[in-house]
């Protein structure tokens, strides 16, 4: 069963909307355990390619597989593709979490309520054992004390840090993270770092397309860089990061330095 | 011709009743108006294409028609299509059909407001569809057009005055009627005014204090 030894499995992934071709031939493999950050330049494809992976978007060639099962799509045996049924893809799904840069908590509910939403709904437990869990998930955020609060009485980085949990109390494998930090002053960007950071130290299997060159060398284990929606290439973080660097990745690097950000790449 | 006051006060019980049957008639239309729309704006959006095709219809018609041409085709043309209702009746059912049509727009736009990223949040936490419409969308959807919704109850409050018309005994016509058993115009019309001002008002005052409790689960 070797496959199932890695958390998520790519094979000639393509994706187009309508003419628009925005991914091509991604053939990739994220290992459990680890920390893959997805770079690149805006609109190589990052965010649709996390997108495929969750199923929010439908990928329109080739097959993704999330701890060894295909989602969304399987091969069939004329060698094509079947469409799995929307159970099927809901259950691969569960495997997964979701984090994105808009936070996208629910407002008419208190932070405690969007962390147990889905604890009492999907889960069916009742009110007080999912607010129970729901309070845990919010302390190891560090935001047990804002458990009542909506979120327009929230930092952006308290929302997102309620997003955070919210996503891990369905206890899932894998966490996607899309931009998590884009829409943050700079001082609110450290403290859903660190979260992230310890989800990394606990060994969760992470797949986070991010901005944040610091995070990715630091923290970043697996570094894909994606151009124009293909691969240009991907490796252990020491390797990639290291100097002489592809040409297209210095470029793409250089931009960041010229903004100012400093690069700790080996530490 | 001058202003008396005192006709004012003697004619004070018939305005009341005349006033009641008013906020009957606009506040059992509107409700009922607001459950139909808010079913027409769900299966418009959900029930697939037929369903939308008929609603959409429905919704160009009501808003495509003067109110007053939909309620005489309702009280006087119903009876040929077997429809043959009492003028409180077909008041109510008029007022519900037309209002449910701008119900119903208003919630599209609510529905149609809301983040999608609200929605992929829920997809991916495992909530199925109708969990997502019921826990998610709905609530979000109604804070969303509250403000509107009032603005709405208070255009229909007015449009109750043309209820008169198929001789429903409310404000306007109990008003009319006694201005015209008097030659006293000024006076009736005058009070006729102040008491849809005084809903309106009261109205106004209900929304805001609504809206103010609301204001904290305001989307971010
Ligand atoms: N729903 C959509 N319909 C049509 N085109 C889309 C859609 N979503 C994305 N695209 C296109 O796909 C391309 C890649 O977009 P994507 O959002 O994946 O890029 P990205 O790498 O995440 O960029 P950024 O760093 O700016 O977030 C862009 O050209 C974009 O216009
Ligand atoms: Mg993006």
């Amino acid at each position: 069963m070797s496959e199932h030894a890695a958390a998520i499995t790519l094979e000639g992934v393509g994706k187009s909307f309508g003419d628009n071709r925005v991914l091509t031939g991604i053939d990739l493999t994220i290992r459990h355990g680890e920390v893959t950050c997805l770079l690149g330049p805006s609109g190589s494809g990052k965010s649709t390619l996390l997108r495929c992976l969750a199923f929010l978007e439908e990928h329109t060639e080739g097959i993704i597989r999330i701890a060894g099962e295909p989602m969304g799509f399987a091969p069939a045996a004329d060698g094509g593709r079947k469409r799995l049924p929307d159970a099927a893809i809901g259950r691969v799904r569960r495997n997964l979490g979701m984090v994105f840069q808009q936070f996208n908590l629910w407002p008419h509910m208190t932070a405690l309520g969007n962390v147990a939403e889905a604890l009492r709904l999907v889960r069916r437990m009742d009110r007080a054992t999912a607010e129970a869990r729901a309070l845990a998930q919010l302390e190891h955020v560090g935001l047990a004390h804002r458990a009542g609060h909506y979120p327009s009485e929230l930092s952006g980085g308290q929302q997102q840090r309620v997003a955070i949990a919210r996503a891990l109390a369905m206890e899932p494998k894998i966490v996607l993270f899309d931009e998590p930090t884009s829409s943050l002053d700079p001082e609110l960007t450290g403290e859903v770092l660190s979260v992230m950071r310890g989800l990394a130290q606990e060994g969760m299997t992470m797949v986070v397309v991010t901005h944040e060159i610091g995070f990715a060398a630091q923290v970043g284990e697996h570094i894909v860089f994606l151009d124009q929606g293909r691969i240009l290439l991907e490796g252990r973080a020491a390797e990639v990061f290291q100097a002489p660097r592809h040409p297209r990745l210095a470029q793409f690097l250089q931009t960041y330095v010229d903004r100012g950000a400093s690069l700790v790449l080996q530490e | 011709m001058n202003f008396d006051p005192a006709l004012i006060l003697a004619s004070l019980p018939d305005v009341a009743t005349g006033m009641a049957i008013t906020i009957l008639m606009w506040l059992g239309g509107s409700f009922m108006g607001l459950a139909l729309g808010l079913a027409v704006s769900i299966a418009r959006r959900w029930g697939g294409r037929w369903a939308r095709l008929v609603l959409d219809a429905y919704v160009g018609l009501m808003r495509g028609t003067p109110f007053l041409v939909q309620l005489f085709l309702l009280y006087y043309g119903g009876p040929y299509a077997g429809l043959d209702l009492e003028p409180v009746q077909a008041g109510l059912l008029g007022l519900t059909l037309y209002s449910a049509a701008y119900f119903a727009e208003i919630f599209r736009g609510g529905f149609e407001a809301i983040p999608r990223g609200h929605v992929e949040a829920a997809v991916c936490v495992g909530l199925t569809q109708a969990q997502i419409i019921r826990r998610i969308l709905l609530p979000e959807m109604t804070l969303l057009v509250l403000p509107s919704l009032i603005n709405m109850f208070t255009l229909l409050v007015k449009e109750t005055a043309v209820l008169s018309i198929i001789t429903v005994p409310e404000l306007t016509m109990v008003i009319t009627a006694i201005g015209s058993a008097n030659f006293a115009f000024a006076e009736a019309t005058f009070l006729l005014a102040v008491s849809y001002w005084a809903i309106v008002e009261i109205t106004g005052l209900i929304g805001r204090f609504i809206e103010g409790r609301l204001g904290r689960y305001r989307l971010v």
